[in-house]
């Protein structure tokens, strides 16, 4: 991306912050209730009956890193879809924005750069939780920010291409119901995929979001053993966010300037 | 400012295709620097296709084209920053107020705040919305709605505004605000492109026009010339019962230059309707009704396509 596209591609963003400013306390609030009430439930009550380790650590601090990274996504996800759509046909912004000097390929850039904000503030709020758990470890767990806006914008650049070529939300509930959820379950955020029968986790290692777990978890712990092969999960995560933004930008150009 | 010889639009073979349907099949036009240059016609007659590869928002097929002396294929965003475009059905940011609606927009421009803020509320006082100013956009009227994209229209001072249907769907006291403040626009020495069903609509704006049919023109001139050409200076509008209509067979002959007969009445092309209508109760025909008006864009039309316009 160069400085001529993100000039334009800022103001895309800027439009979103400023309708932004209108919601932001309950957005931050829900930032905050989010990991607060997973951890309390699912770490501290669950976690009481999981005696022995799992992969090494205690259970809550297993979960806290898993949940960040999912709910990251999620939100990337949900920001990527109807809102997206709405722009598209029902509010027709995009259509508004177009008869500017902006262009398809800054509306992807700046809806990318919105997510990345979004995500950057929740993941930010997160690790302050898990600090207050004492499940974060200073300072590596600040690189868990930047790998949860990776995993972000890669979903979110994959979720815009197909809100382009939807007409109705429809596909949305179906995306989330059987790709989004399972995802949601499977990758890794609450249970290590040894778990899984052994020909399904290789499936499962091969899902992007298992990609994101194992980076944020890796920095949140400082464990290098969740770390793994950490130049394959940045990788892979970076490749879908290149293929998902061209296709984006191909059906996105295709959808309003036919 | 009077129109002057320079042209701002040139389109020559001008060809919009989707797939196999032929949108815009080979137009020729000139809007020249300062006129109010009109595209007449039915829905589906290819006028937004026309106005959207003006405005850079759809490719051309086949063709040339050049806006403000450039081209639309390769000068995009230079073209965009230089015109103003008001859509058929309204886009502004329903999430954002009246007023940062047109702040936004002119960010988008790259037009420094200070500047922005300045021309807002200038635009706000032009379509009387100053007081709105603070408001949320949905509870607008249509109207108000359409003001406002218009003065969003002009926040980077454009050399050329499109306004594809105007006035479609407002009621009429809003038609006559938004002509009013088309007409003063046009007076401060912007071109204006405006494409409309309504021939009252062309006829008040539109120095020029083109009355567009099945993705073709069919006839260019200023409205006068065009009713001129096409038409007598009167009409005599009458209506008769299905029972008299079937014994008119040469009842009607010689009164006028030509008859149109629409399911609902019959229009004699005459040079005077008075004359015609004393002419046709000499003859004792028995009419339901007769009205004489003067002609208009839209028997140009109904003589160059058979139809009506607005159906």
């Amino acid at each position: 991306m160069t400085a001529s596209t993100l000039t334009p591609a800022a103001r895309v963003l800027q439009r979103n912050l400023w309708v932004y400013r209108r919601t932001w306390r309950g957005s931050i609030l829900g930032s905050f209730l989010t990991p607060l009430l997973y951890l309390t439930a699912m770490g501290v009550g669950l976690g009481a009956l999981i005696t022995r380790e799992v992969a090494g650590v205690d259970y809550v601090a297993f979960l806290g890193p898993g949940i960040l990274a999912a709910t990251c996504m999620q939100t990337a996800v949900f920001e990527s879809t109807f809102p997206v759509l709405g722009k598209i046909s029902w509010r027709r912004n995009y259509e508004a924005m177009l008869a500017t000097p902006l262009d398809v390929r800054h509306l992807v850039a700046g809806e990318l750069l919105w997510v990345g904000f979004r995500v950057l503030t929740m993941s930010s709020v997160f690790l302050v939780v898990l600090t207050g758990f004492s499940i974060a470890h200073w300072p590596s767990a600040i690189l868990a920010v930047p790998a949860a806006i990776l995993t972000g914008l890669a979903f979110s650049s994959v979720v815009m291409a197909f809100a382009a070529t939807q007409r109705t939300g429809e596909g949305f509930s179906w995306m989330f119901r059987f790709i989004i959820n399972p995802l949601f379950l499977f990758s890794g955020t609450f249970f290590p995929l040894t778990q899984l029968p052994e020909a399904v986790q290789w499936a499962a290692a091969l899902t992007p979001l298992y990609h994101g777990v194992s980076l944020v978890r890796g920095a949140v712990l400082a464990d290098a053993g969740f770390l793994g092969a950490w130049p394959l999960h940045i990788a892979y995560l970076a490749g879908m966010l290149t293929i998902g933004a061209w296709l984006a930008h191909r059906l996105l150009k295709r959808r309003l300037q036919g | 400012m009077p129109p002057s010889d320079e042209v701002l639009v040139h389109a020559r073979a001008l060809t919009k295709r989707f797939g196999d349907f032929t949108a815009v099949d080979g137009v020729d036009f000139d809007v020249r620097t300062g006129e109010a240059f009109g595209f007449l016609g039915p829905n589906g007659a290819g006028k937004t296709s026309t106005m959207r590869m003006i405005a850079c928002s759809s490719p051309i097929t086949d063709g040339q084209l050049s806006v403000i002396g450039m081209d639309p294929r390769s000068q995009a965003a230079e073209i965009k920053s230089r015109l103003g475009v008001v859509p058929q059905i309204d886009n502004l940011d329903a999430e954002l107020t009246v007023r940062e609606n047109l702040l936004m927009y002119a960010r988008y421009f790259d037009i420094a705040s200070d500047v922005a803020g300045r021309r807002a509320d200038e635009l706000l006082e032009f379509v009387q919305l100053a007081e709105r100013a603070k408001d949320q956009v949905e509870p607008l009227s249509g109207g108000m709605k359409r003001r406002l994209t218009i003065a969003r229209s002009l926040i980077n001072e454009p050399e050329l505004v499109i306004l594809d249907e105007p006035t479609t769907g407002l009621d009429p006291q809003a038609r006559h605000l938004v002509w009013e403040r088309l007409y003063r626009l046009k007076q401060r020495g912007a071109t204006l492109i405006i494409t409309t069903h309504y021939m009252d609509e062309a006829e008040q704006l539109c120095d020029r026009l083109v009355v567009m049919d099945k993705a073709k023109i069919v006839a260019e001139g200023s409205p006068t010339s065009l009713i001129d050409q096409y038409s007598t200076r009167e009409v005599l509008e009458i209506r008769v019962t299905d029972a008299v209509r079937s014994t008119l067979d040469g009842r009607l002959d010689g009164i006028a230059d030509r008859i149109e007969e629409l399911p609902d009445r019959m229009l004699l092309y005459v040079a005077d309707g008075e004359s015609a209508l004393e002419a046709i109760h000499e003859r004792q025909v028995p009419l339901e009704s007769a009205l004489v008006r003067r002609a208009s864009l839209e028997d140009v039309f109904l003589r160059l396509t058979g139809r009506t316009l607005v159906e």
